[in-house]
C-alpha cells in the first residue's frame, strides 16, 4: 500500500530549478533513501514534503490526502515527523522536555485547561511524561533525561531529536542525513536503529550521504542529480546503474 | 478647496516630508551597516535643534548650527563606541532595547538641561510674518531652507556613497559584511561612521526645521516613528525610496488636517505604518523576494 | 498542588510586611505596595509573552489604559440624561447600572464596576486578537515598531477624546465591590484589605502562569522560542500560540488597569504613555526575560521605589539606564549575575581571549 506519492514535483527559486519533475512513491513500512551529489535538491525535496516550502508544480499526497503547500505543523499533525540536517534542539529545555514537545499533536490541553490544571490536563501531562521517557529509553538515553539538551554530546543530541520525532508516533519519518557527523560505529548503530524504527511500523524516508549506510538498510533508492530523478530501484541495481556511476564518479 | 489652500497644504506636507525623509535616511544608513534600527534617531534631530539654540547665545547662526551638528555627530560616535561596538553577537531584541534605552537617556538629559519648554531658532531670513508668494499662496522662506537643505543632503549623501572610497566601503559593508572584512575593510569603523553620519544629517535637519516646527525635549519619539514609517514605505535601506516615502507621508498628513482633528494626526501616520507593515512590509517600492533575503 | 508550596514564603512575606507596617506605624507604605502589585500583574503577563513566547511588545501600557480608561469612563459617566433611551433602559433591566450621588449631590446613574470591568477586559481581549493576527507575523524591529505604534495610538486617543477626559484623565472613579464586604478602593479605611486583595490577585496570577509554563502549552511556547522551525515540524501551531499568549498578557494588563484605576479613584494619560510601556519591558528584562520570579521581584522593587519617589525627577532616566545596563552586561537578567564575576564583564577588566572577530 502506498503511503506517500510524489507526482511531477517541481520547485523553482528564481532562475534555479532546484527540484525538477520528480515522481516516486513510498510503500507503507519501507525504508527509502534519497541520494545524490551536493546540490542535487535532496533537502529541497524534503522541505517540500514537510511543508516548509511550497512546490511550484506537482502534487504530494500522504495516505491519499494532498499535502503540498500545507503548513508544516499541519503536515506534522497528519503523522509526518522529521529530523534536521543540523540538529535543531529546543534551547533551554531538557532532553525529556524536548521529547515531550514531540507529544504535542498527540495531546490537547489548551491555555485555560493548562492554567487551571484541570484533572484531565494533569492526567494527560502524566501520560506525556511516561510516554516520552519510553522513547528516550528506546534510544538508550534515558539517563540524559534531565540534562539540558544543548549540553549533550552531538550523538546524544541526534538521539534526542530522533526520540522527539518518534514521540509524535508518526506514520512516516523523514530523516535528513541522520549519520552526518557520526563516526563509523555510530553510523552502524544509527542503521540498526532505523531498522528497529521500521519494525515499529513506521515508514522511513531518508536523505543520506553515507553510501554504506544507505546500501545496507534501504529497500529502495531514489537518485537525484541537478533536481531531476535519474534512477529509482533497489540498492543492488542502483549501484550498477551507469548513469548513477557517472554522476558520482564523473565520466 | 481653493488653489491657494491646496498649495499651502502641499508646501507644508513637503516641508515635514523632507524632515521625515532625513530621519528615514538616518535609519537606513545605520540599518545598512549594522542590520539594526536605531530607535534614538529622532533624538539626533532634537539635539541638533536644541544645541543650535544654545550655541546661538554665543555665536552667530551659521557657526552655531555647524557646532551643533559637530557635537551631535560626536554624540553619535560616542553612542556607538559605548553601547554597540564591543558587543559580541547581540540579538536583535537586545539591540532594540539598548537603542531605546539610549533614546530615553538622551531625552531625559535634554529635559534636565533645557527643561520642557518649547524652543526655536529665529528665522534664518526675515521673521514669522515674512513670506514669499507661490502661485498666490503665501509661504515662509524658511520652508525653502528646510526643503533645500534636505535636498542638498540627499544629493551629497548619494555622491558620498557612489563616488568616494569611504562611501563605497560602507556600501560594501552593507552588501556583505564578511566579504568586506575579507577585503580589508574595518567594518567596526564603518559602523561608527554610520552613526556619525546619521547623527549629523539628523542634527542639521533638526536645526533648519526648528524655526517652523519648534523643538522640545521629547519630539524624538514622534519623529522616530514617522521616520520609521517612511523608511518602511520606501523599503528599509533604500534612500531614494525614503525620499519618496517621506514626501508622501508629509503630504498625506498635511491634507488629513482638513479631515481629521489635529490631535489625531500622529495616529494617522502610525495607522499608515501598521497597514504598510501588514500589507507590504518590504515597502511600496521594494520587492518581496529581496526582503526575504534580509534578516529582520 | 504540592509544587505550589514555593508560594508559602511569599505569602509569609506579604503578611510579615503588613504586620511590620502596622507595628512600626508606617501603614502608608501599603499604598505603594498595593499599586506595585497591580503593576506587577501586568509585568508577569508581559514576562510570559516576552520571555517564553519570545515576542516583544512596546505597547502594553496601551492595554493597561484600555482596561483602566474603559472601566473609569463607564463607572463615572452619568447616564441619567439618556435614561429614556432603549440601550440604557435595557441595561437597567439587566441590573448593569447603579445609582449614586455625584460630588454636588445630584443623582448619578452609572455602569456597575463588575460590568465595566468585564467590558474593559473583553475590549482588551478583542483588540489584542485583532491587532495580534497581523502584528505577530512580524519579527524583530517590525514587531517592536508596530506595538510601539499601537501604544502611541491609544495614548493619542485618550489624550484627544473628551470622553476620556483629555489631558486631565478621569477622576472620581468609585470603588469596585468584588464581593459584599470587599471593596477595591483607595480610601484609608480600606488600605489593609486592599493590600491583601492586590496580593491575592497577583499570587493567583503567578500560580496560573506557572501552571501554564509547566504544561503542554508552556512547552510549546518555549519550543517556539528555542527553535521555531523545529516547533513547527513538531506540529506546534506557532501563530496560534503566539496570538493566545498575546491575548492572555493583554487581559492581565487590562485587569491590572481596571483594578488600579478603581484603587486610585482615577486614571490619567501618562498611564498610556510610551515610557510606561518601555518601563514594563525594562522590568521584564531586569528580571531575566523568561523568569516569572525575576519579573515579580523586580516589578515589586522597582515600581515601589519609583512610586515612593526614590528616583526623583530622574525616574524615566533610571529606567533607561537600567535597560541599557541590563542589555549590555546581563542580558539574562540581574538575578543571573554572580556578583563576584561582575567586574570581569566590564571590558577593561575582561580577560583577553583569542579574538573571534564578529562579522
Amino acid at each position: 500500500m502506498t503511503i506517500l506519492q510524489v507526482e511531477q514535483l517541481g520547485k523553482r527559486f528564481g532562475g534555479l530549478q532546484a527540484v525538477d519533475d520528480v515522481s516516486f512513491s513510498l510503500r507503507q513500512g519501507a525504508i527509502k533513501a534519497v541520494i545524490g551529489p551536493n546540490g542535487a535538491g535532496k533537502t529541497t525535496l524534503f522541505n517540500l514534503i514537510a511543508g516548509m516550502l511550497e512546490p511550484t508544480t506537482g502534487e504530494i499526497s500522504f495516505q491519499g490526502k494532498a499535502i503540498q503547500g500545507m503548513r508544516p505543523f499541519r503536515v506534522a499533525g497528519l503523522g509526518i515527523a522529521r529530523t534536521f540536517q543540523n540538529i535543531k534542539m529546543f534551547a533551554g529545555m531538557t532532553a525529556l522536555e524536548n521529547v515531550m514537545v514531540g507529544r504535542h499533536v498527540r495531546s490537547k490541553a489548551g491555555f485555560l485547561a493548562s492554567m487551571f490544571r484541570t484533572s484531565g490536563c494533569r492526567r494527560e501531562e502524566k501520560a506525556i511524561r511516561v510516554k516520552s521517557l519510553e522513547f528516550l529509553d528506546f534510544l538508550g538515553i534515558a539517563d540524559c533525561a534531565d540534562t539540558l539538551a544543548t549540553n549533550l554530546a552531538f550523538g546524544q543530541q541526534r538521539a534526542v531529536e530522533l526520540a522527539r520525532a518518534l514521540a509524535l508516533e508518526p506514520a512516516l519519518l523523514l530523516l535528513d542525513e541522520p549519520a552526518a557527523g557520526l563516526n563509523i560505529y555510530e553510523t552502524a548503530e544509527i542503521g540498526r536503529l532505523i531498522v528497529r524504527i521500521r519494525e515499529l511500523g513506521i515508514t522511513v524516508l531518508l536523505v543520506e550521504h553515507d553510501m554504506s549506510l544507505v546500501m545496507d538498510i534501504s529497500d529502495e533508492i531514489v537518485v537525484l542529480s541537478f533536481g531531476r530523478k535519474i534512477a529509482e530501484d533497489i540498492p543492488t541495481v542502483v549501484q550498477r546503474d551507469p548513469e548513477v556511476i557517472k554522476v558520482y564518479l564523473g565520466e | 478647496m481653493t488653489t491657494e489652500l491646496f498649495i499651502q497644504y502641499l508646501v507644508a506636507g513637503i516641508t515635514y516630508g523632507s524632515i521625515y525623509a532625513i530621519v528615514a535616511i538616518g535609519f537606513n544608513i545605520i540599518y545598512n551597516t549594522t542590520g539594526i534600527i536605531n530607535f534614538a534617531q529622532g533624538e539626533f534631530v532634537m539635539l541638533g535643534g536644541m544645541l543650535s539654540i544654545t550655541f546661538l547665545q554665543y555665536l552667530p547662526l551659521p557657526p552655531a548650527i555647524f557646532l551643533a551638528v559637530l557635537v551631535t555627530m560626536g554624540i553619535g560616535a560616542l553612542i556607538e563606541m559605548l553601547f554597540i561596538r564591543w558587543l559580541q553577537n547581540p540579538g536583535i531584541l537586545r539591540m532594540i532595547i539598548i537603542t531605546i534605552g539610549v533614546s530615553i537617556l538622551i531625552r531625559e538629559a535634554a529635559l534636565h538641561v533645557w527643561g520642557s519648554d518649547v524652543r526655536s531658532l529665529p528665522y534664518f531670513f526675515g521673521n514669522e510674518i515674512s513670506s514669499i508668494a507661490i502661485s498666490g499662496a503665501r509661504v515662509s522662506p524658511q520652508v525653502l531652507w528646510v526643503v533645500g537643505t534636505c535636498g542638498l543632503m540627499v544629493v551629497a549623501l548619494n555622491i558620498f556613497f557612489q563616488a568616494t572610497s569611504i562611501g563605497r566601503e560602507m556600501r560594501a559593508c552593507a552588501a556583505n559584511r564578511i566579504a568586506a572584512v575579507l577585503c580589508g575593510i574595518d567594518t567596526r569603523n564603518m559602523v561608527t561612521l554610520s552613526f556619525v553620519l546619521s547623527a549629523g544629517i539628523g542634527a542639521l535637519a533638526g536645526a533648519v526645521m526648528s524655526p517652523i516646527t519648534y523643538t522640545q525635549y521629547d519630539i524624538g519619539t514622534g519623529l522616530a516613528i514617522k521616520g520609521f514609517t517612511v523608511a518602511i514605505l520606501g523599503g528599509l535601506g533604500n534612500s531614494l525610496g525614503a525620499v519618496a516615502g517621506g514626501l508622501l507621508l508629509g503630504v498625506i498628513e498635511a491634507f488629513s488636517v482638513s479631515v481629521v482633528p489635529l490631535a489625531f494626526q500622529d495616529a494617522i501616520a502610525i495607522a499608515i505604518l501598521l497597514v504598510i507593515l501588514f500589507v507590504r512590509p518590504h515597502g511600496l517600492f521594494g520587492s518581496s523576494a529581496m526582503a526575504g533575503l534580509k534578516e529582520f | 498542588m504540592g509544587k505550589n508550596l514555593v508560594f508559602l514564603p511569599i505569602v509569609a512575606a506579604v503578611i510579615a510586611i503588613q504586620l511590620l507596617t502596622a507595628w512600626t506605624d508606617s501603614v502608608y507604605y501599603l499604598t505603594q505596595l498595593t499599586m506595585s502589585a497591580y503593576y506587577s500583574l501586568l509585568i508577569v503577563g508581559l514576562c510570559v509573552l516576552m520571555g517564553y513566547a519570545g515576542q516583544i511588545s512596546l505597547g502594553h501600557a496601551g492595554f493597561f489604559a484600555i482596561g483602566g480608561y474603559i472601566s473609569a469612563a463607564l463607572t463615572t459617566h452619568n447616564l441619567i440624561p439618556f435614561v429614556d433611551q432603549l440601550p440604557v433602559r435595557l441595561l437597567t433591566a439587566l441590573g448593569c447600572l447603579q445609582g449614586g450621588l455625584d460630588i454636588y449631590g445630584d443623582p448619578l446613574l452609572v455602569v456597575t464596576p463588575w460590568v465595566a470591568c468585564m467590558i474593559a477586559i473583553l475590549t482588551a481581549l478583542i483588540i489584542a486578537f485583532l491587532l495580534g493576527i497581523p502584528v505577530l507575523k512580524l519579527k524583530g524591529h517590525y514587531l517592536a515598531m508596530a506595538t510601539l505604534g499601537f501604544g502611541i495610538i491609544i495614548y493619542r486617543i485618550v489624550l484627544a477624546s473628551e470622553y476620556f477626559g483629555e489631558a486631565d484623565g478621569i477622576s472620581g472613579v468609585p470603588g469596585f465591590q468584588l464581593v459584599p464586604g470587599l471593596l477595591v478602593s483607595g480610601d484609608k479605611s480600606w488600605r489593609v484589605p486592599n493590600y491583601y486583595i492586590a496580593w491575592t490577585v497577583l499570587i493567583l496570577a503567578v500560580v496560573l502562569l506557572r501552571h501554564l509554563i509547566n504544561s503542554r502549552v508552556g512547552r510549546a511556547l518555549r519550543a517556539i522560542h528555542g527553535s521555531p522551525e523545529a516547533a513547527d515540524a513538531m506540529g506546534v501551531d506557532t501563530a496560534k500560540f503566539k496570538l493566545q499568549t498575546f491575548m492572555l498578557s493583554a487581559v492581565f494588563s487590562a485587569l491590572a488597569g481596571v483594578l488600579l484605576t478603581h484603587y486610585n479613584g482615577g486614571i490619567g494619560p501618562s498611564e498610556a504613555s510610551v515610557m510606561k510601556s518601555v518601563r514594563y519591558v525594562a522590568i521584564v528584562a531586569v528580571g531575566g526575560m523568561a523568569n516569572i520570579w525575576g519579573a515579580l521581584v523586580m516589578g515589586m522593587v522597582l515600581n515601589f521605589l519609583s512610586l515612593r519617589g526614590f528616583f526623583g525627577s530622574y525616574d524615566d532616566a533610571v529606567f533607561g539606564l537600567i535597560l541599557i545596563g541590563i542589555m549590555l552586561f546581563a542580558p539574562e537578567g540581574i538575578l543571573s549575575l554572580q556578583l563576584g564575576r561582575l567586574w570581569r564583564r566590564i571590558p577593561l577588566f575582561r580577560r583577553k581571549t583569542p579574538a573571534v572577530k564578529e562579522v
